[in-house]
């Protein structure tokens, strides 16, 4: 295990040699993330890997990524989505044109799960979704719509629960234990680097949807970005968080009005 | 200050199970006595990743103490039992609140009982006890060590009066393990104090 003098001086040299901040994340998820590391990478003890950090670019990319959590999956948390079908997507219909934030999209399954349910309600024509992360590796991968075959089973399930009608495997093409999407689903995405921490708001959006990416943050940086999004938010546009995550106890939260039990809110105000 | 009072608590109950975890829980949370002073008890078991708030509602019948499922930066309060989401691993804070994480799965299990022991373990040192139940995984017996590094306190299910013996057997044979109890008496050594 390494200390917490440790931790903070890799923080340190991150912030000093390439400006990535993470010194307002959870304590506990990081300093777990950074021994993983240490054995995932075999480092026989925190001074090597603080060299390496320090001095080899490449690595800190690795770094970074493995840092950050990019677990993710399409449809999950199915009763979620259904909200989204049944009380938000209704009420973009009318609008001559949609923008929608993935804020934090990692390899992108949950873009994708937006994209079917928009396609399903004719509402993808007239969408942009703009998916972002502070890993550029990770979007690469998203832009790529490839995912691996072992969970489809289980996505398609979440689809169906979720209220999905279809054939779930009409949306993809399978070779070699990997699925491809299908391209309309992707021509209407934007990929970008966007880090929630340093970076500003850059548009207004109907929807932004940052889920399961707070609980990496403490208290100062959620309220930062809860305000960050606030400021992207037109009026009666909602924002969709994790299933553990809340807007309470923040200072935006008189503006907002939550849409049923589901961790989503609409701005009221 | 009240018995459930703001503040640290004293000594935290860090309890982890896989299959057959449930039953041995209902019987236990009835024994803890009302109120708890100093303690809190968090229990970390293995479910189906749903996410329905149904097994909180469950336990919270066995007992007069508040249940909570726990939510993003919740404060640990004393007198306090707290459950681990479904689908989230449940680590500690310095300042006193939980985070939760959802990274890879530990043990094939999110949440994972020896990331919740780990973390326990880093930040309450000497004050965590650490009890596991039964189940059929050997996840525990790595956090079981951290725990123990620490100064800390550990329980196993007495193998012979658990469904699936495996989980208890693993810490047992792993670790130094300073009680085996039946689940009567994990029920008793939760009232009685320090160990």
């Amino acid at each position: 295990m390494i200390a917490e003098y440790e931790v903070d001086l890799l923080l340190a040299d991150l912030q000093e040699l390439y400006g990535y901040d993470f010194t307002h994340y959870s304590r506990a998820s990081l300093k777990r993330r950074i021994n993983r590391l240490v054995s995932l990478d075999k480092f026989p003890s925190f001074a090597e890997l603080r060299y390496r950090v320090r001095s080899d670019g490449e690595y800190i990319k690795r770094f970074v990524q493995e840092l950050t959590v990019n677990v993710t999956e399409m449809f999950r948390d199915p009763l979620f989505y259904r909200t989204l079908r049944t009380s938000v997507i209704p009420s973009l219909l009318a609008k001559p044109f949609v923008r929608i934030w993935h804020a934090g999209c990692s390899t992108g399954e949950e873009v994708f799960s937006m994209a079917i349910l928009l396609k399903e309600a004719n509402l993808l024509h007239k969408t942009l979704l703009y998916a972002t992360d502070l890993n550029p590796d990770v979007l690469e991968s998203a832009r790529k719509g490839i995912f691996m075959m072992s969970p489809m089973k289980q996505y398609s399930e979440n689809y169906l629960l979720s209220g999905g009608t279809r054939d779930f495997s009409t949306y993809y093409t399978a070779q070699y234990g990997h699925v491809k999407f299908n391209e309309e689903l992707a021509e209407r995405m934007v990929f970008s680097t966007h880090n929630l921490v340093s970076d500003r708001s850059f548009n207004e959006f109907d929807l932004i949807m940052c889920r399961n990416v707070l609980i990496y943050f403490d208290k100062p940086l959620q309220n930062r970005v809860l305000n960050l999004f606030d400021e992207s938010l037109g009026p009666l546009s909602y924002l969709a968080l994790g299933s553990k995550e809340t807007l309470k106890f923040s200072n935006i939260e008189p503006k907002y009005k939550q849409i049923g039990t589901e961790k989503i809110w609409r701005k009221m105000g | 200050m009240a018995e459930n009072g703001v503040g640290r608590p004293e000594k935290l109950v860090v309890i982890g199970g896989s299959t057959g975890s449930i039953d041995v829980l209902l019987s236990v949370l009835p024994m803890v006595q009302v109120p708890l002073t100093g303690a809190a008890i968090v229990i970390v078991v293995h479910r189906k990743n749903t996410a329905d708030s149904a097994l909180s509602a469950v336990l919270a019948l066995r007992t007069s103490l508040p249940v909570h499922e726990v939510d993003d930066k919740d404060l640990v309060q004393p007198g306090h039992i707290y459950l681990a989401p479904a689908d989230y691993h449940l680590l500690f804070e310095h300042d006193g609140t939980f985070s939760l994480d959802d990274s890879e799965k530990i043990n094939y299990s999110r949440p994972s009982i020896d990331v919740t022991f780990e973390s326990a373990a880093d930040v309450y040192g000497p004050a965590v006890v650490g009890i596991i139940l039964s189940g059929a995984n050997a996840d525990g017996t790595e956090g079981f060590r951290a725990i123990k590094q620490a100064g800390g306190i550990l329980v196993a299910q007495r193998p012979d009066t658990a469904q699936v013996g495996y989980m208890p057997n693993q810490a047992i044979l792993h670790t130094p393990v300073d009680h085996i109890l039946s689940i009567e008496q994990i029920g008793a050594f939760i009232n009685g104090g320090k160990g």
